[in-house]
């Protein structure tokens, strides 16, 4: 475990010596703020709208920053031969593999720190009100959700020879779930076999991001979701991604270096 | 003396590209011991099968039939790797860390006590030479710095087998020189280099003992004034007599 912090905290270094998630920040925090000076219509409701656009751009940010740091690691070590002199000391892949996800983890958890804190910040100053609780909430959730598409993105990254194509499969199949994951079994009812079959595999198979989304709580201040739902969902999340890296570390272990 | 490198009866293959195709031995047949303190060369021209054996003992490629041990441990457990120091061809590190991060970093892998470590990373920066230039950043080193650092990676667990694959590769005059004394002082205090060469002058300054690879097999074994004068007079006549490109 020693081992796959220490291999975690280089992801987690690199992250903040590369420019992508400054940018993303950045641009983040340049529409909330751009959008935030206007005033439509005299709308005391319009500041629910800066919250959704500000909480939209959150995640797909956050979202982009997992999945490209995640698609990265394993073929960049593998292309630029560092994993050598790593794998020649005594690191065992599973540590590689779990260093890695850790490392993207913890790594896309503290971007989500900094987006949620300005996130909580701007709405606060505009609503006098700080629903702490909600905001650490959904931040935890996200997270969760994070962690599943880290997970798909590294086993991803042992079975696809080119990161971009890694890159563009994950944000498909992520973006896929999100928008209509929860909809898949309707979908199947209205299908002919053997196409109601599949999706209804597919439902109960792939992972629901959509259940991580809080986004409608914190904009609408709808309260906490109840505690036990959030711990269900931590052990749905903690399931499939330790699924996910199990099955990376049986292709990766194989896998000749040379 | 102890054996701290054994091979026996090692075969690697390559897979046939196609099926039916019958594999391609990359390494026939080789057995090996490397005892304690010796500098053994490992020779031989491109495609010989160096560093395909020396990935073997890296545990990155499984062999084919055959096995190999460091220090009376399998090849293929980690544990194997804990005493040992590797020097690749390419010296490629995390361009984004400076030489100390890396050097941290490496030393954190080997459950080098904190409190030693800064002090193990200093003697070893000292020792190539490069103690003025560890908080810069690796992207900013020059070809030979970054050999250099390779270096220090490899020694930062003071290492009691260092396993260096074309050491002095792409280095200038100035470099290669520098490098092959810190292998010489390396043999002074006891350590035992195991390197791959092109360069015979250099394993002939260097090493006791040497094995002549060709076409995966072994081809020539002893020390090198046996090598010398069993052949021509010179490494270099005995090497091509050797491989068969005898002038």
């Amino acid at each position: 475990m020693k081992n796959a912090l220490a291999i975690g905290g280089i992801v987690i270094k690199e992250l903040y010596r590369r420019k992508d998630f400054y940018v993303l920040f950045i641009l983040t925090a340049l529409i909330t703020l751009g959008l935030g000076a206007m005033n439509f219509f005299n709308d005391a409701r319009i500041v629910r709208y800066l919250k959704e656009i500000c909480l939209l751009l959150i995640w797909v940010s956050t979202l982009v920053i997992a999945v490209v740091t995640a698609a990265r690691q394993i073929p960049f070590e593998k292309e630029t031969c560092t994993i050598f002199p790593l794998l020649a000391k005594p690191v065992t892949r599973w540590e590689l593999v779990l260093g890695k996800f850790l490392g993207c983890w913890f790594a896309a958890g503290i971007a989500l720190v900094v987006f949620y804190l300005f996130f909580a910040i701007i709405t606060g100053t505009r609503e006098h009100y700080w629903p702490v609780l909600n905001i650490l909430q959904a931040v935890w959730m996200h997270w969760m959700m994070l962690g599943v598409v880290s997970a798909l993105t590294i086993f991803g990254s042992v079975v696809f020879t080119a990161p971009s194509s890694n890159v563009t499969i994950v944000l498909l199949i992520s973006v896929g779930i999100l928008l209509i994951g929860r909809n898949l079994r309707m979908f199947a009812l209205e299908m002919v076999e053997p196409a109601r079959t599949i999706l209804c595999v597919a439902y109960y198979s792939l992972p629901h991001l959509e259940f991580f989304d809080m986004r409608d709580l914190v904009i609408h201040d709808w309260g906490l979701a109840p505690w036990w739902a959030v711990g269900m969902a931590t052990l749905y999340a903690a399931a499939y991604s330790i699924f996910l890296i199990v099955c990376a570390w049986l292709v990766f272990r194989r896998q000749v270096l040379s | 003396m102890q054996a701290v490198l054994e091979v026996s009866d090692l075969y690697i293959s390559y897979r046939g590209s196609k099926m039916g195709v019958p594999p391609e031995w990359a390494v026939k047949d080789l057995n090996l011991k490397v005892r304690e303190g010796e500098a053994f060369g490992f020779l031989g021209p491109n495609g010989a099968g160096k560093t395909t054996t020396m990935n073997v003992l890296l545990g990155f490629l499984p062999p084919t039939s055959g096995t190999a041990y460091l220090f009376g441990v399998d090849v293929r457990r980690p544990i194997a790797r804990q005493r040992i120091g590797y020097l690749p061809e390419q010296t490629y590190y995390y361009r984004f860390l400076s030489a100390v991060e890396l050097l941290r970093f490496y030393a954190g892998i080997f459950r080098i006590p904190r409190g030693e470590t800064e002090a193990r990373i200093a003697r070893v920066l000292r020792l190539v030479d490069l103690e003025d230039a560890g908080d810069r950043a690796i992207r900013t080193y020059s070809k030979g710095m970054q050999q250099r650092v390779g270096l220090a990676q490899a020694l930062i667990n003071e290492p009691d087998l260092l396993i260096l694959d074309e050491p002095t590769s792409g280095l200038d005059p100035l470099g290669r020189m520098k490098v092959r004394e810190i292998i010489r002082r390396l043999k002074e205090e006891g350590k035992t280099v195991f390197f791959s060469s092109h360069e015979l002058g250099e394993v002939e300054t260097v090493c006791d003992r040497v094995v002549i690879m060709h076409r995966g097999e072994l081809k020539a074994e002893g020390t090198v004034q046996e090598l010398v004068s069993a052949y021509a007079g010179n490494l270099e006549k005995a090497f091509l007599e050797i491989i068969g490109s005898g002038v």
